[in-house]
């Protein structure tokens, strides 16, 4: 018997046709035909290729050329897990939840209880998010209580050794009532010698005068590839603040969807890149400013050594509506080799007429001055670059307030660092 | 001892030093004076050991040892110093961090124990005082935002925790006001002793009332053209460097 190797879209298609009907919620129509909805949607689109504007500089052949096996269902297998970071911790095994791992605040539910998201779950039109709803298994629903500070919570994602290539699509939904307050540390992670596509999606509703930090370490296993959507809207005087960290992968997009709806609403979203030999990131944000009144701020850092290749592309879009819009994005690549390379793109589009808007974008190499200076007060060349991509990378990181997520940071940050083989000063 | 023979060094491809002989012995504060272009600064980033000026000819050591092979900061180690014309900004780098690295940095290089931050900062505020620097200077990027007297003071206050057996000062009183020249030249003297040898690099006869020179040494074309006592700089300062050949 002849088995038939599937690829790319049509691999995932077939997975889909096999596992309808044992995919979670499977018997709930809703469910059901939104699943098919999102097939048809992916479909007709397909992984998106470089003719595709939004993907131009991130070619996805990597990943399409590759058979992804579903993950085997690991029920008890003993797995190393990183240290817990906060009291309460979810943990997700090859995109499912563990639940004698974990555990939850009393508002969190877990979305394989999947009767709980009827109507909160939405299909964006881009074909990630699309493939993501068609085969989503598992994920987090936090639904926070008008009012209710939620404290912290770290949601742990990791990928289980394999010698076949696997897939999972984490949906995660964060609703947060009026006033409500949460901070998300999202941790993934995965072994170095295997290959698997993560392709979580977030939905999250920030209501009035609610805030939400949301930190991202994206470090998964060398050969890994993440493709990752957020979705976010944010109503009146609340808050958005996302700060993301991608250390990992072989081939990484982060796409942040952000839609001030509510006058003065605000949305931070901060970023660093680290990028060795080989890998290759890509940062697209799209911020809708849909209100008047409203604030946003981007800050992204990208260093890059070895053969390494950085993306960031920054649409802003100023609604007619969105008077008084004061808006600022920054992107800034520092270059450690001449193998690497840093493509940006930032998009400003603006109908309303007083707006405060402004964009900048600097690719560099160190500052031969700054490394004479410090050199010459006895501080190595190693640790004189040591401390200036540091420098680099702070002011990306200063907006962080809350000290867990820093600390988390900074061993991610002196993780990339010792893989460089550069000692820490 | 500073020792200094048919040094020659090229900037892009120019030749900038021409064959500069030179002896500081050790406990001497010698002053190097001459116009502007005439290889002051090369001087001092030669010493210093900065890249892109090239070293053609000649021989620099210090105490015996050949400093032109070594690194920047190998150089530090050995204990010396170059006060910056104009220190750099480091954005994103707090001043004590920096300080307490590079403090290490060659406390190791010495074999002396690292300090860790509370020795550090009792040692830096210590000295902070002497040089009547406000703490928060500390707290903030290095030289980020500082005035030009801040800065020059930041550069004193290296020197100073530092401790160099070799302090290349250069133009260390360029945009300095009167008050901040004497801060400046306190931080210097209360070095000085057997143990403690400089080059101060200067444009003015200014600074040499503050700090007085054991010897000083007229820098023109790439070359000393004169050397004497702390006197000739008076009579520089009366009669100006006359023709760069006038020897």
């Amino acid at each position: 018997m002849s088995q038939v190797v599937h690829t790319g879209a049509e691999g995932f298609l077939h997975r889909y046709e096999g596992l309808r009907e044992r995919l979670p919620g499977a018997r709930l129509p809703w469910l059901a035909a939104l699943r098919a909805q999102a097939a048809e949607s992916f479909r007709a689109q397909g992984f998106p290729t470089r003719r595709v504007e939004a993907w131009h500089y991130t070619d996805l052949r990597q990943v399409t050329q590759a058979t992804f096996d579903e993950a085997l269902t690991a029920v008890e297998d003993d797995i190393v897990l990183p240290k817990a970071r906060t009291a309460n911790r979810v943990v997700f095994v090859d995109g499912r939840l563990r639940s004698d791992l974990s555990s939850w605040p009393t508002m969190a539910t877990v979305a394989s209880q999947i009767g709980r998201i009827e109507g909160r779950i939405a299909l964006p039109d881009e074909p990630m998010a699309a493939l993501n709803t068609m085969l989503f298994e598992d994920g987090m629903l936090l639904n926070i209580p008008a009012g209710t500070d939620a404290g912290v919570l770290e949601i742990l994602s990791i990928a289980s050794e394999s010698a076949r290539p696997t897939a999972f699509h984490l949906r995660h939904i964060v609703r947060l009532h009026e006033g409500a307050k949460l901070t998300v540390l999202e941790v993934n992670q995965g072994p170095a010698a295997t290959r698997y596509l993560h392709n979580p999606v977030w939905q999250v509703e920030v209501g009035e005068g609610a805030s939400f930090t949301h930190a991202r370490l994206q470090q998964e296993g060398a050969l890994a590839f993440q493709l990752g959507s957020i979705y976010a809207t944010v109503a009146a005087g609340g808050t958005y603040d996302n700060f993301t960290l991608n250390a990992g992968g072989r081939l990484v997009r982060n796409e942040i969807h952000a839609t001030l709806t509510g006058t003065g609403a605000t949305c931070h979203m901060n970023g660093a890149q680290l990028l060795g030999d080989g890998q290759h990131a890509d940062t697209t944000t799209f911020l809708d400013h849909a209100a008047p009144g409203c604030a946003s701020r981007q800050t992204y850092k990208t260093v890059l050594t070895g053969k390494s290749r950085g993306v960031f592309q920054g649409k802003i879009l100023v609604r007619q509506a969105a008077q008084q819009t004061d808006g600022y994005q920054m992107n800034q690549a520092l270059l450690l080799s001449p193998d690497a390379e840093m493509d940006s793109k930032p998009q400003l589009e603006i109908y309303a007429d007083d707006v405060k808007c402004s964009h900048g974008a600097t690719v560099g190499e160190l500052d031969a001055d700054q490394m004479f200076y410090l050199r010459a007060r006895g501080i190595s060349e190693a640790a004189a670059r040591s401390m200036l991509v540091r420098a680099f990378l702070q002011e990306a990181v200063e907006g962080i307030a809350d000290e867990t997520l820093r600390g988390a940071l900074e061993t991610a940050v002196e993780g990339w660092w010792e893989r460089q083989g550069e000692p820490t000063p | 001892m500073l020792k200094i023979e048919g040094l020659t060094a090229t900037v892009d491809g120019k030749e900038i030093l021409k064959g500069i002989d030179l002896e500081v012995p050790t406990g001497e504060v010698h002053a190097i004076m001459g116009p502007n272009g005439s290889g002051k600064s090369t001087l001092s980033y030669v010493l210093a050991g900065r890249d892109g000026y090239e070293v053609t000819g000649g021989t620099a050591t210090f105490d015996g040892v050949d400093l032109l092979g070594k690194a920047p900061e190998e150089r530090a180690a050995l204990g010396v110093f170059l006060a910056f014309q104009y220190p750099v900004e480091l954005p994103g780098v707090g001043n004590a961090n920096f300080l307490r690295t590079a403090l290490n940095a060659v406390r190791r290089g010495r074999g002396e124990s690292e300090l860790d931050a509370m020795q550090f900062l009792k040692v830096a505020r210590a000295r902070m005082k002497e040089l009547s620097m406000p703490e928060d200077m500390l707290k903030r990027g290095v030289n980020v935002g500082f005035s030009g007297g801040e800065k020059k003071r930041n550069e004193v206050l290296q020197m100073a925790l530092l401790a160099p057996k070799l302090a290349i000062l250069d133009e260390t009183d360029s945009g300095l006001d009167i008050d901040a020249l004497k801060v400046a030249a306190d931080g210097v003297n209360a070095l000085r002793g057997p143990a403690f040898t400089a080059l101060v690099i200067t444009h003015y006869q200014r600074l040499l009332t503050y700090i007085v020179p054991d010897r000083v040494h007229v820098l023109m074309g790439g070359r000393i053209v004169r050397s004497g006592g702390k006197e000739l700089a008076l009579e520089l300062e009366a009669s100006g460097y006359g023709a760069p050949q006038a020897a």
